[in-house]
């Protein structure tokens, strides 16, 4: 591997990037008969990289580095460091490199990533954020990596390089039609000294980007029942183990009687662990009858005892400041005179949201086996660095001996990201117990409703003055949500709502955030603050807009104008084009829109519903979406297609109840989601922009829930104040296509 | 307690509990992981194999109760030589880029091969009949459906 030690450069480098960018240093050997290119890390972090990778082998990339590898018979694989839970980011980012490599899309494979701060940064899933993170990283390796071989075709050719072109991985020189693949380049490639500063292509130039051949790479192990999952792992001599919860968040283990558990054939040992009682098993089926036979108590005095209905009630108080000086609002908005009383006749309105499970197909599973101080371990991990730390420091060893070897996961939706990987902790402390045998930690999906980590309950007070144009001209916001995370403000509760366009004509501004702080476990759930604040915002403005006898695409045109909101302007337009708003429907149905922005993306839906006894029935919703230059427009689609889905399940129904401290649900029959028969006709469009990509895993989901209360709002005249709409119905299996 | 199988055309000899559902004799001792666990209810069709030809969740099924009836999982059903309904749908949902997170997806397949050897050509309420038994938590219903219309098209002009 060369290795580029101009420390000057570096250190202009460090000071021209703010000490984020990776430099791309790349070597040229072949490593077992392939060539690998890649950023290799002089990174900014490279010392907590050390620490986070303690223990470890020297992460060994090869001479092309960590993220291309191309074999000699053409297959070039693409090595993906994020977590690929359905979102197709695999083909995403593989299709990033290819494009600048021109290489064949159908020879390009997807290689899961080692987990290695080293060589990848902070491996981390979340916000949407893969694409926009990798973007500028992957062009330029796939650029590298092209120029290597244009240099060894134009040298082996006694060419000059600008003869030289790349098309679907054969390198040619066109004027004396000679041609070669990457293949036969390969070890005079690997000889070449790559290039720092590539030429990218411009857009225009792209051949793979944006078009419909940039398809997801697992389609076929996926419909055959050949994809492997965590709940898949069988390993020799493997124990499979279920665990006895506390009934109550924060409840510690009194006692237990494991004699009868104990009896059950195919049970293997019983014993307490720090999250309650601990059934290991031969096979799944003994595990859950022993846990079946334990007899558990349980100390109720430390647990969370609150109801779900005593926490709205606290939350509304709260906003209303009548509960003053229990827990103080933070201010994270303020514009003009807040001191002063709104003037009388403001809108007021208050919107409450419940606690939300994720409930991906696959519940919570992971595989560990602990030889000594070394771990291997087999998990959907969304947060491959924390969850290799945590790992090593639950199997008292350093990071660097854990192989975390991070499997597809059958959905997550940010379950997995629970900061304290809760499930992954588990399954070490019950497997460092077990000396040498691999353990299965396995959660029914009783475990994985009841034992938390929900998008947070939250409430939302708001009071907008409008002017004598009818737009808002003093608004107050006051949001009440536990905080997912220690520090930083509670941002995560206020994103979207931080920095509208509809304070735009507003002289007065004050959003506060409270945030108190509760036993019941909460994490980041698909889209985030935005599941509850788009909601908020996009239900409030067509309020407002009838108030203002205006049309509500009419009312959120002239504040996006006058806000200078371009983009959401662009998705209105496109949406309204494409529905027919403003076109008649047919008696009893309305249309509803929403518009909003998540992680940089922009997405427009309006969704066409009728009211049947007060239900909701949606048949079609027509998306528009902008998030910068399109990489893969049917995986965009797709993912519209799935965010509405999700987005309406919690809309029409999603709701987890606590009443004396426990979780009410407990599967899919009380805990009801969308069906084949509900949902509804999806079309997504996307529109031409240049701007850099941004990620659309989460924003097509929290659109919905608002077009839908708009259409409701139109057809009744009533407004939502409170989701799920459905809130306690438990069939939907009502035939709801005409 | 014994039994013995006929699954994916194989006698498989098994000692289980009784009760003991299908679906985790499949997966544990025959290690056909293909079906998943989802609910362990009947709720979400993850586990979905066919008993003599039609679809049931292989969750709540006591392996006590199969007795002599043939049992065909997702990897017999996919496999080789597939029926001309399996190929036809596995063909659609790849073209049509069905699964995300996949892991509904065997169920997915083996409700919609029943649904085909019954109505070759399925009406969409009759989609929602077979179907809304599957839950997908990615949401994948739209591409779904429009996989089980081209893999119908398909069977029916003999492109299978």
């Amino acid at each position: 591997m060369k290795q580029d030690d101009d420390g000057e450069t570096v250190a202009d480098d460090k000071r021209a990037s703010g000490l984020t960018r990776r430099r791309l240093l790349i070597g040229g050997a072949l490593a077992g008969g392939a060539l690998l290119v890649g950023y290799v890390a002089t990174h900014p972090m490279e010392t907590a990289g050390a620490l986070l990778s303690a223990g470890g082998r020297d992460f060994e990339p090869g001479p092309f580095g960590p993220y291309i590898r191309i074999e000699s018979d053409g297959r070039v694989g693409i090595v993906n460091p994020q977590q690929e839970m359905g979102q197709g980011i695999h083909a995403g980012l593989a299709a990033i490199v290819a494009e600048e490599l021109d290489a064949d899309w159908d020879k390009v494979e997807i290689l899961p990533a080692p987990v290695d701060f080293s060589a990848y940064g902070p491996q981390l899933t979340g916000g949407s954020q893969g694409i926009a993170t990798h973007w500028d990283k992957l062009r330029r390796t796939g650029a590298a990596a092209r120029t290597m071989f244009v240099a060894a075709a134009a040298s082996r050719w006694g060419v000059g390089q600008g003869e030289i072109s790349v098309s679907n991985g054969v390198v040619s020189h066109p004027s004396s039609a000679r041609r070669a693949t990457f293949g036969d380049l390969l070890a005079d490639a690997a000889r070449q000294t790559p290039p720092q500063e590539p030429t990218l292509k411009r857009p225009e130039q792209f051949t793979l980007i944006g078009t419909p051949r940039v398809q997801r790479k697992d389609s076929l192990p996926k419909s055959t029942g050949a994809q492997t999952y965590t709940q898949d792992v069988q390993l020799p001599d493997m124990l499979v183990a279920v665990v006895a919860h506390s009934p109550r968040f924060g409840g510690k283990l009194a006692r237990f009687d494991d004699r009868d558990a104990r009896r059950v054939t195919g049970v293997v040992d019983v014993f307490a662990i720090e999250t309650g009682v601990a059934v290991l098993a031969r096979n799944t089926a003994a595990a859950l009858k022993g846990r079946d036979a334990l007899r558990v108590e349980w100390e109720k005095a430390e647990a969370e005892h609150r109801s779900s209905a005593e926490i709205s009630t606290w939350y509304a108080e709260l906003a209303a400041g009548e509960a003053q000086g229990e827990v103080e609002p933070l201010v994270f908005e303020s514009r003009g005179n807040a001191e002063a009383p709104q003037h009388r006749g403001a809108f007021e309105t208050t919107i409450d949201f419940p606690y939300l499970a994720h409930a991906p197909m696959e519940t919570l599973d992971c595989v560990a086996q602990v030889d000594g101080t070394r771990v291997t371990m087999w998990s959907g991990a969304h947060h491959a660095t924390a969850d290799r730390v945590l790992a090593a420091f639950n199997a008292r060893t350093l990071p660097g001996r854990v192989d975390l070897n991070v499997l597809m996961a059958g959905g997550s939706f940010g379950r997995r990201g629970a900061l304290s990987s809760d499930y992954l902790v588990e399954c070490m402390r019950i497997a460092r117990r077990v000396e040498s045998r691999p353990v299965k930690l396995f959660w029914t999906r009783e475990d994985e409703m009841a034992a938390g980590y929900y998008r947070p309950l939250a409430h939302h007070r708001v009071a907008v003055a409008l002017d004598d144009d009818g737009f808002p001209a003093d608004w107050r916001h006051h949001i009440v949500s536990q905080s997912l995370l220690p520090v930083g403000g509670n941002a995560e509760a206020c994103e979207g709502v931080a920095g509208s366009p509809y304070f735009t004509t507003a002289s007065t501004v004050d959003c506060r955030v409270t945030s108190p702080d509760l036993g019941i476990p909460v994490t980041f759930w698909r889209s985030v603050g935005h599941s509850h604040t788009a909601m908020t915002m996009e239900h409030v403005v067509d309020q407002l807009a009838a108030r203002a006898g205006r049309d509500p695409a009419d009312y959120r045109r002239e504040l996006y104008r006058r806000a200078g909101a371009d983009r959401r302007l662009g998705v209105l337009e496109e949406a309204c084009a494409k529905s027919g708003w403003g076109t008649p429907l047919e008696d009893g149905w309305a249309r509803g829109l929403a518009v909003h922005e998540c992680f940089g993306s922009f997405v427009a839906q309006v969704a066409e519903v009728r009211l049947t006894e007060g239900r909701p029935i949606v048949r079609r919703v027509v998306a528009a979406v902008d998030c910068g230059i399109a990489i893969s427009p049917d995986q965009i689609a797709a993912q519209v297609e799935g965010g509405i889905g999700f987005g309406l399940s919690a809309a029409l129904y999603g709701c987890i109840t606590i009443n004396d401290g426990q979780v009410q649900q407990s599967n899919f029959d009380d805990y009801p989601v969308v069906r084949m028969n509900e949902m509804p006709a999806i079309e997504t469009h996307i529109l031409p922009s240049a701007e850099l990509p941004t990620g659309m895993g989460e924003p097509g989901v929290a659109p919905i829930a608002p077009a839908v209360a708009n259409a409701m709002f139109a057809l009744s005249g009533r407004p939502v104040r409170s989701l799920p709409l459905l809130r306690g119905t438990t069939a939907n299996l009502l035939p709801a296509i005409d | 307690m014994q039994f013995e199988l006929t699954v994916n055309g194989e006698r498989r000899r098994v000692d289980e509990d009784p009760q003991t559902p299908l679906l985790w004799v499949l997966r544990d001792s025959l290690h056909l992981t293909g079906s998943k666990y989802g609910c362990g209810k009947a709720q979400c069709g993850a586990c979905t194999v066919h008993l003599e030809g039609r679809p049931v969740r292989s969750c709540s099924v006591p392996v006590a109760s199969v007795g002599s009836r043939r049992i065909e999982t997702i990897e017999a059903a996919t496999g080789s030589p597939a029926g001309p309904e399996a190929r036809a749908l596995t063909r659609a949902w790849v073209d049509g880029n069905v699964p995300q997170c996949g892991f509904c997806q065997s169920g997915q397949i083996m409700s919609a091969i029943a649904l085909l050897r019954e109505r070759p050509n399925p009406s969409d309420q009759d989609i929602d009949r077979a179907m809304s038994g599957n839950i997908c938590r990615c949401a994948t219903y739209s591409r779904i459906r429009a996989g089980i219309h081209t893999a119908a098209a398909s069977l029916r002009s003999g492109a299978a």
